[in-house]
Formats: C-alpha cells, structure tokens, sequence
C-alpha cells in the first residue's frame, strides 16, 4: 500500500490532470444523478470511490477530500490527523514522530504539491474534518455542492 | 482592581486586555517563560515556579502536558497565576479533548481572567508516559486557531451557536523552523497567521543560522508585520541532557558543535547557562524577532540570571510595581 502511495505522490501532476478531465463531466451529469436522486447513489457512489481511492492513497474516506490541497496524499494517514500542514515533530530525515518508519505524511505533500499546476493549494485553510462524514463519499459530495453553488449565483 | 484575575482594560485597536499584548505592540522585546507543572495537587508548588519566573517575565506559559506526560493541567495552572495577579499564557493541545472540551476550557478560562491562549497540535501520546491512552486529535492546530479568533471576533462556537460575551484573548500558535521540509515551514506559519495567530513561540533554537534562513523567507512573506515572534531558548543542563533532549523531545534538534562546547567545559552547567545567553543575544539582533520564549525545564531558577545577563529587558522590570508598569505599557 504504502509503495502505491509514494507513486501517487510522485505522480501528482499526472492524478491532478486526470482529476481536471473527469470533474467537468461528472458534474456535466448532474441532472443525471439528481434524476437518480443523490441520496440513493451514496452508497454504492462511496463504494466506487474506495475501491479508486483506498489502493491508491490509503483512503481512509474521511468524506471531505482534499487531497488536492495536499499533493495528492491523504492527510488522515498522519497519526495526529492534521489537515494543514506538517507539526513540528518532523524528524530530522522526514520522518513521522509517531511513526518513525514511516515517512511524514507532510513532507511528502510538500513534494507531491511542488509537481503539480496548482502549487499553492496546500497554502489553502483547510478546516476541522466533520467526523459524521466519516465513509461517505467524497466525490458525490464535491458534485452536488458544487452544482448547486453554480445554481444558486445564476 | 478587586479582582487580581481581571485584565487591564483592552486599548484600541488590541484584542485583549493582556500585559503581553501590550508590550508587543508597543515594540518592546518580549520575554515569555514555560512554567513546568507539578505533579502535585498542592497550589504552593505552582506559586514557588511562577515567583522566581514573574519577576522576568511578561508572561507565564502554562503547558498542556507537554510530550504528553501527565502533569497540572493548563487550566488548573491558570486558574491559579490568574488568582494570584500573574499574566499567563493557557496551552491547549489537540492531542487530549474535543472541539466540544476545547471551547468550553477557552471561556472558562477567559473568565477567569487568562490573556493569550497558545494553540498547539501536541505531541503524541506514545512520547509520554501514558504511551496507552487514546490520542484524540479532532482538531489541529490550525482549525483550532480558526475555531478561537470566530468565538471571539464572531461571538459565535464552531458550530455558529452564540457566545453571549466572547472571550477576548490573544492567539498564539507554535512554530518549528528546525524540522523539516524546510521550504515549507514559512508556508505553515503563513497558515497560522491566516488562521489567526498573533503571535508565535518556537521550538527551541540551538541553530541560528537555522533561524536567520527562516526568517529571511518570513519577512519576504509580510508576515513580522502580522505576527509577532518569540523565539524559544533554554539551558541545557550538561552534554548528556543534551543527547536525551536531541533522541527524545519531538521536534528539538541539538546541533553536534554546541554539545562539543558542553561537553569541553569544566562546569557544563554553567556553559549551558552561558549558552543560553548568547543565543539569546544573538537572536535579538535577527530582524522581526519580537521576543524569546525561554523554557528552562526542571530550571526555573536559572531563567532570571539568564534573562538579566543577556540585557534584552533593557530598564524593564516586568514584575515589579505597579507604577512601573503602567509607565512601561502606558
């Protein structure tokens, strides 16, 4: 797992352009999965983005992704769950203080961040993980409040 | 003032009605101490520490079980300063409550009169000794900042409930520019400030030149014009204290070169004093440097020579009279 992880990272530019592909369409068939009715498409939408998402980045489906933010690693694989950014418990050869064979999970978004266009997301404010959206999917999330965001300013 | 708790009035322009702020913004240089906490329900163990500390200080800081060891919490520390008429700075660490805790300690403790409160994701509990208990981590330091400056500037919990009268505090985060990734230090603390830090104390600098690196790209962010920063210094008792500290406190590294100095010395606690006092020095002469944060474990009675020794408080006399604090911070 953790191998898949470290090619995420290093293909951060690559995972954000695929990301930028897919989105407009997914969000295109908005009327689509509004006619399905988002509720009904939960489950099986969150089944789909774990079976993407957990290999890929270890996933621990907090709900509210952003790895995007965070050079396309998952920030709840830290230990301390932090979401913006690195503590200062850093060792000196970038690994985790709690875990110290593993390498910060930080430190490789900083590097993951540096590969893609959109570099200076992780500077984003990113706030509390809302922990009663722990296994739900992320994506449906992201396409719904979205449309109606673009909805609600027409 | 019948109430030895309640703050100085809060000025124009300022969040709180604290000593610390005060002397801040006025541009003086700062010094802030880590009072350690007793392991002991007895408040005459925390009125000795804080004595010898007030006399330099222009604020105490009260740990939140710091490395995750168990000790007097923040809140009962504060709790007491405040009771006594001393200026205090309340940890809080994410590591040991909830949003839901967390929110309830910050009004309690403004009532009780607590200035600053400095926020901090905590080390994990593996580094203490209690390596057994649940981690609880549901906010990090960031989102707790957040979560503070909107209790007190939007009178308003996380969760938007109302606050009836909000608590006015100033906000501190930590800070590590001598950990890695290096190039992104400044970015975090960029996030802080962002987040609603005013001011920040750091990990202890045993490397200046360290610092000096970090805070050329701090002041290329505009961030000294936002935030004030202390720097942490201490006294590190002898080489062998040295190497514990480097293998065991998260975050702290001791460059090779200083514990060669201690270990070179035929008093090597008084070299890890004179140590001490010209880091801090040094330190001074760093622009946007706007204070040092000195935590002296197990050492509070060497932080009143360290501070006098290195000049840095001027005439300044924080604890002494009245008359001479309201001339200092008028």
């Amino acid at each position: 797992m953790r191998s898949a992880r470290r090619w995420a990272t290093r293909q951060a530019g690559l995972l954000e352009t695929v990301f930028d592909l897919v989105d407009p369409i997914l969000r295109a068939l908005h009327p689509i999965w509004r006619g399905i009715g988002y509720k009904r498409l939960e489950r099986p939408a969150a089944a789909i983005e774990a079976l993407f998402k957990k290999p890929l980045f270890d996933c621990q489906m907090c709900g509210r992704c952003q790895i995007g933010a965070s050079g396309m690693t998952c920030p709840m694989n830290c230990p301390k769950s932090m979401r913006n950014g690195p503590c200062g418990g850093v060792r000196p050869d970038g690994n985790c203080e709690i875990e110290p064979a593993m390498p910060c999970v930080w430190v490789e978004a900083w590097q993951g961040s540096q590969r893609m266009r959109g570099s200076e997301r992780i500077s984003a404010l990113q706030p509390a993980a809302d922990h009663s959206l722990t296994g739900t999917s992320s994506w449906l999330r992201h396409i719904r409040e979205g449309r109606e965001a673009a909805e609600r300013n027409a | 003032m019948s109430d030895p708790g309640a703050s100085y009035p809060i000025l124009p322009g300022h969040t709180s009605g604290g000593r610390l702020e005060r002397v801040l913004r006025s541009g003086r240089f700062a010094v802030t101490a880590e009072l350690n906490p007793p392991d002991s329900a007895d408040p005459e163990d925390t009125y000795e520490r804080a004595l010898v500390l007030s006399r330099v200080c222009d604020a105490i800081n009260a740990t939140d079980a710091s490395g995750a060891n168990c000790h007097m919490s923040s809140v009962g520390i504060c709790a007491l300063l405040t009771r006594a008429g001393y200026s205090s700075v309340m940890q809080i660490s994410c590591r040991d409550r909830n949003r839901i805790a967390i929110q309830g300690d910050v009004l309690g403790a403004a009532a009780m009169g607590v200035s600053n409160i400095l926020c901090l994701t905590g080390d994990g509990v593996e580094a203490g000794d209690q390596p057994g208990a649940k981690a609880v981590f549901d906010l990090d330091a960031i989102s707790l900042l957040e979560t503070i400056r909107g209790m007190r500037d939007d009178s308003r919990f996380l969760s938007g409930r109302t606050i009836t009268s909000p608590p006015r505090v100033l906000l501190g985060a930590a800070a590590n520019p001598f950990a890695p990734p290096f190039d992104f230090r400044p970015l975090r603390l960029a996030k802080k400030v962002a987040a609603g830090a005013q001011f920040v104390q750091t990990q202890y600098c045993y490397d200046v030149a360290r610092l000096k690196d970090y805070m050329v790209a701090v002041r290329d962010l505009g961030l000294v014009e936002r935030c004030y920063v202390l720097v942490g210094v201490g006294p590190l008792a002898s080489a062998r204290a040295a190497r514990w500290i480097g293998a065991n406190v998260p975050g702290v590294h001791i460059p090779e070169s200083t514990i060669a100095r201690l270990e070179g010395a035929a008093d090597q606690k008084d070299e890890g004093k004179r140590i001490c006092v010209e880091l801090i020095q040094e330190i001074r002469e760093i622009p946007g440097i706007a204070g040092v944060h000195v935590m002296a474990y197990r050492q509070e009675h060497l932080v009143s020579d360290i501070i006098l020794e290195s000049g840095v408080l001027e005439k300044r006399l924080p604890g002494h009279t009245e008359d001479n604090q309201a001339e200092e911070l008028s």
